[in-house]
């Protein structure tokens, strides 16, 4: 996996600079061969400008763009080129489909004039990866918000795009479609060999799609990292108000039928126990862990009811939004936890960065 | 004596020729004009716009007689006609056809430039993240979503073209068969008294244009769809 991140940093490099009234954009991204980058940040964060530069619809004053090893834009050199020139897919906030043309022939309208070998099998596969097969005689009009979306994006796979934009998606929809059209996506990251930039201002949908993170603020770059890491930092502004939690990923090692639970083996051979969801045994699932469900202890615990006990070590103490409050960031094997104690608590059992302590893990999620 | 005579009824076919080929070239003219102004940023837009709309609130008296300088034996369009050895176009079906585009080109280029407006950047913009040239988009997105409009626009061309009369008094003046048109007939009936033959001809008028304003209302109403 690293050595294919390396080789994607190599291929895809996008190097971006242009003033706005609002802000300045000042971005310089590598995007890993595949899965999701997003590209997260409050509204006006220049996120969407971000995206809307690489797919050349808008022209930053200083840009590089290379993808798949082929320049788009490289202003020291006078290259541009037009987006339809760009081997890539775009998924607009709100439906885009040509409301002339019913979903087949919104689907054959890249496919024919992309012309790449093997799009009509890409085709066929997007139909199959988003389910869409029984909406094609429909027009646009006669289709729900989430099945708009979801012929959107395989409308823009079938061009075969070296690169899938994705810009807020899911925002135009009501809570009950995002979760139609989520399993969807989560199919594509983990499906797909094409890197996807995906824009976003929700935490749901960073912890749940994200592979890397790239926090904008005001057009710059705050933070770069695996989803793990940037939300485990704990001290992004762009994070405040919302509930502080860790985003942590393992493998379903057995499942308890006679509890309804399912222990999740992390990459150590430390486990913990989630709800049951009905994941196959080897699946991958990915967890939240909220700050304020995880306690913190100098020593083991022997007889508590929370069962789930992570040895980690103590990695940062951060302030958090209340003064009688801290955040305390723990490294357990390769991942990292956020506990949410009181000053008081801190001062007390004196945590600080290098202690070992065991991670009490009263709840996670399964998201994905 | 028959409802109309031969007289009308040249006139009548006439008009419908006049109208029709107007409207075709009206079209062709209008339509890259259209989107010409619904997508520019120059600083030209506004003059050109402008320009365009004159021919609505000018007097037809005015716009007829600058046609006729412009293509009279000393105006320019008539000196390059006259070297070409085709004569002068006033009085003559050619020039009455190119008076009636001037006189009707503002109502083919707004519908259309407001459909295009209404289409608004964003289908374009997927069809070139779909690959698609702008030429390309323009005959595959843009045209068939701006129907309604160009609809509207013909049906507009065509009936203000049935109905004009300054321009065509001014330029072709009332010759039978090459530049006497339906209304230019009524005119000649009244001077002569011959209100019988005129109340069949305004009263044809009447009926031709409501009909055409009242398919215009039900063309709106069902939003032009496209569910065809």
């Amino acid at each position: 996996m690293s050595a294919e991140m390396e080789a994607g940093a190599d291929m895809n490099r996008v190097r971006l600079a242009l003033a706005r009234s609002e802000f300045a954009v000042d971005v310089d991204l590598d995007l890993p061969a595949r899965g999701i980058t997003v590209l997260f940040g409050a509204s006006g964060s220049g996120k969407t400008t971000v995206l809307r530069c690489v797919a050349g619809l808008e022209r930053a004053s200083e840009g590089f763009v290379r993808i798949g090893g082929e320049v788009w834009q490289d202003d020291a050199n006078g290259v541009f080129l037009p987006t339809w020139r760009r081997s890539l897919g775009y998924v607009f906030q709100e439906s885009s489909l040509f409301e002339h043309l019913d979903a087949r022939r919104n689907l054959e309208y890249g496919l024919r004039r992309a012309r790449m070998p093997g799009g009509r099998e890409a085709l066929e596969e997007a139909i199959e990866l988003l389910g869409i097969r029984a909406l094609l005689a429909r027009r646009p009009a006669q289709l729900s918000g989430g099945e708009r979306q979801r012929v959107a994006i395989a409308r823009a796979l079938a061009t075969r795009p070296r690169l899938l934009l994705l810009d807020e998606p899911l925002a135009s929809l009501d809570l009950p479609r995002r979760r139609e059209i989520m399993p969807w996506l989560e199919r594509l990251r983990d499906q797909l060999a094409v890197p996807m930039l995906y824009v976003t201002h929700s935490v749901d949908e960073l912890s749940r799609l994200a592979d890397q993170v790239v926090v904008l603020e005001q057009g710059r770059t705050l933070a770069v990292g695996p989803v793990g890491e940037v939300l485990a930092q704990g001290d992004l502004p762009v994070l405040a108000g919302e509930d502080a939690a860790a985003v942590i990923e393992g493998v379903v090692g057995e499942r308890d039928a006679h509890w309804h639970l399912a222990r999740v083996r992390l990459d150590g051979e430390d486990g913990i126990f989630v709800r049951d969801g009905g994941q196959a045994v080897g699946a991958r699932v990915r967890m939240r862990v909220l700050a304020r469900d995880v306690s913190l202890a100098l020593e083991e615990p022997q007889r508590s009811s929370i069962q789930n006990r992570l040895h980690g070590i103590v990695e940062a103490v951060m302030e958090d939004v209340h003064p009688s409050q801290a955040l305390v960031r723990i490294r357990c094997g390769g991942q990292a936890l956020i506990s949410r104690l009181t000053c008081k608590s801190v001062e007390e059992l004196r945590i600080r960065p290098g202690l070992p302590v065991w991670a009490l893990v009263k709840s996670a999620a399964v998201i994905a | 004596m028959a409802v109309l005579d031969d007289g009308a009824w040249q006139a009548i076919r006439l008009t419908l020729e006049l109208a029709s080929l107007t409207t075709v070239l009206l079209l062709i003219i209008a339509t890259p004009l259209a989107w010409w102004l619904s997508q520019t940023r120059s600083k030209w837009r506004a003059p050109i716009g402008a320009l365009v709309t004159l021919p609505l609130v000018l007097p037809p008296t005015v716009l007829g007689f600058y046609l006729l300088v412009l293509m009279g034996p000393q105006g320019p369009l008539g000196q390059l006609t006259l070297a070409l050895g085709w004569g002068t176009l006033s009085f003559t079906f050619t020039g009455l056809l190119i008076g009636s585009i001037v006189f009707s080109l503002p109502f083919a280029v707004q519908p259309i430039q407001h459909a295009f407006e209404a289409i608004g950047p964003r289908p374009l913009e997927a069809a070139a993240t779909l690959r698609a040239s702008p030429l390309d988009a323009f005959f595959t997105v843009a045209l068939p979503l701006a129907r309604p409009g160009l609809l509207t626009a013909s049906i507009l061309s065509f009936a203000h073209t049935v109905g004009e009369f300054g321009v065509v008094l001014m330029i072709g003046g009332n010759i039978p068969g090459q530049t006497r048109v339906v209304s230019t007939q009524i005119y000649g009936h009244v001077e002569a008294m011959e209100y019988a033959q005129a109340h069949w001809l305004a009263g044809g008028m009447v009926a031709f244009s409501f009909v055409i304003l009242l398919s215009l209302s039900l063309l709106r109403r069902s939003g032009g769809g496209f569910m065809r």
